[in-house]
């Protein structure tokens, strides 16, 4: 059977070319290479990582690239990030007032507010949009320099691309994560009180003062700097998709749904670790 | 036991220093994945000669110029730069060796998102710090000029045509004064005219710069424009090497046969 699927239409010669469906032998069969395949990525990813850090590392340092990739991180991204936090904070300010109000706990409010947004919304919400809006962008960009032989036509001018082009975003993303997440959790802080006010006259010092009443930098520092991991797993993981594309059109979209599709996943992944390793080094 | 390049030095010996051999290629092998692509080449061109590398398509002619410039790395042999062998370099000894080297790719691979004037500064913004910003800017004017695109410095590359995108791709391979220049097909894809324009650009930088080239192409009469020598390849083999007189004069049916469709 050829790669394609072909179906020929009684009474029409010239055969539909339609999406190869495999055969379900075929699926069985291809579990070994399934394996392979992943074994061979994570290998790939090992290398690539450790080529990015001794660029990262060593000078010459693309200073200017870096900056650039600042903006584009951090600017761009900030109204999308602050308006998902806004968001985020008008969702917890309803659900939290419902449910402490029918458990009778409704002086609550302000912490339960400022400990879901800070703890756990904030960086995660901060982490998958920018993983939306960055990786996808990374991840096609650097497709289609690949596809194009751009980043070949740098190495070929003596310029080291994983210098140039991966350690300078990811190095971008780990510095932009933290400081997207506090404008999130400002912007989510901010909407989350202005919806209860609405309901409930409380004077914003009243709900700041309550809100952060006996909390340490321990409650909240960590879970803030935890998205510059995010940031690595965004930056790498985009990068590493972008650089090691195959193919035209298809390859570039494929690199660009991958570098969200695993980026978010492993943010979610990274995340159940990191919130273990808080709570155990930061009690 | 001698080495190609130690042969290639010997043969030159006369005139050491003025025709001394600056790529040799030993028993080059590449193969990806059950397809072997080259099978044990051997060349070798002096400095101030073009080396035209012709063949049918998929002879592994483009992946022969990209060993020797090191975005490939082949299964067995030898590639001389030099006297020095490239082949297992690490990534920042090779971009030495690279500043020696100008690529011009077969789409001419510009960088989408900087102008024609920006493509061309690249190379200088990141290998000569030590000029300054008015320096590089007439300098990049120059480079421009040498390949009749003065006039086009603020353009994207996607507002230019194919032709002139090569002669930016030229320009800014010419960006570092290169002792090697590779192109790969440099006329493919381009009307008779603009062809005949860039083989008329690529003699007079010949001419000027003394440069060792090696040029892929399928472009015969273009090959024998520019080339001093050819060498035809099949199935990854150097089936002849010589002038286009040898080529002629060959009985190999192959050639005969390259040379007919031609």
């Amino acid at each position: 059977m050829s790669d394609r699927g072909v179906i020929a239409v009684e009474g029409f010669n010239p055969p539909i070319p339609v999406r190869r469906v495999e055969p379900v032998t075929s699926v069985i069969d291809s579990v070994p290479n399934l394996i392979n395949g992943f074994f061979e990525w994570f290998g790939s990813l090992g290398i690539f990582s450790w080529q990015v850090f001794k660029a990262t590392v060593t000078p010459p340092y693309e200073w200017r690239e870096l900056i650039r990739q600042l903006d584009e991180v951090g600017s761009k991204s900030f109204p999308l990030v602050a308006l998902a936090g806004a968001a985020i904070g008008v969702i917890i300010s309803l659900e939290a007032r419902y449910s402490l109000t029918r458990f009778g706990a409704k002086s609550m409010f302000p912490a339960t507010l400022v400990y879901s947004v800070i703890q756990v919304m904030g960086p995660i919400i901060t982490g998958l949009i920018v993983c939306g809006r960055v990786g996808a962008g990374m991840g096609a960009e650097l497709a289609s320099m690949k596809v194009s032989e751009q980043i070949d036509a740098i190495e070929a001018s003596a310029i080291n691309p994983f210098r140039l082009l991966a350690a300078t975003r990811i190095l971008a993303c780990i510095l932009m994560l933290p400081l997207l997440t506090l404008a999130a959790d400002a912007s989510g802080l901010l909407t989350g009180w202005f919806a209860q006010s609405l309901v409930e006259p409380l004077s914003f010092h009243q709900f700041i003062t309550s809100g952060f009443k006996g909390a340490t930098f321990n409650a909240f520092l960590p879970q803030t700097f935890k998205t510059a991991v995010y940031g690595l797993i965004i930056g790498l993981i985009a990068c590493f998709q972008g650089m090691r594309t195959q193919g035209g059109a298809e390859g570039v979209g494929r690199a660009a749904t991958n570098s969200v599709v695993l980026g978010s996943l492993f943010i979610i992944l990274a995340d159940v670790v990191l919130v273990k390793f808080i709570l155990v080094v930061f009690p | 036991m001698a080495t190609a390049y130690d042969i290639a030095m010997k043969e030159a010996e006369p005139e050491l220093g003025g025709r001394a051999p600056v790529v040799v290629v030993e028993d080059l092998r590449k193969t990806f994945g059950i397809h072997k692509v080259l099978n044990g080449i051997n060349l070798s061109v002096n400095r101030g000669e073009t080396l035209a590398v012709l063949g049918r398509s998929g002879t592994g002619k483009s992946v022969l110029l990209r060993l020797i410039i090191g975005l490939e790395t082949p299964d067995s042999g030898s590639i001389l730069i030099h006297g020095q062998n490239i082949v297992g370099l690490a990534l920042d000894r090779m971009g030495e060796i690279r500043k020696k080297m100008g690529f011009l790719f077969q789409h001419a691979a510009l960088y989408d998102s900087l102008t024609v004037a920006e493509n061309v500064a690249f190379p200088l913004v990141h290998h000569r710090k030590d000029m300054s910003g008015s320096e590089r800017c007439d300098r990049v004017k120059q480079l421009l000029a040498e390949v009749g695109m003065e006039g086009n410095l603020a353009k994207m590359p996607s507002d230019i045509s194919g032709g002139m995108q090569k002669r930016v791709g030229l320009a800014r391979a010419l960006a570092l004064e290169p002792e090697i220049l590779l192109l790969d097909e440099p006329t493919a894809g381009l009307d008779p005219i603009s062809s005949g324009e860039i083989d008329d650009l690529i003699l007079k930088l010949q001419r000027e710069r003394q440069m060792a080239s090696i040029v892929v192409t399928h472009d015969l009469h273009s090959a024998r424009t520019i080339a001093n020598s050819l060498a035809l390849l099949d199935q990854g083999n150097v089936v002849i090497e010589g002038t286009f007189e040898d080529l002629q004069e060959s009985g190999i049916e192959f050639v005969k046969e390259f040379l007919k469709q031609s």
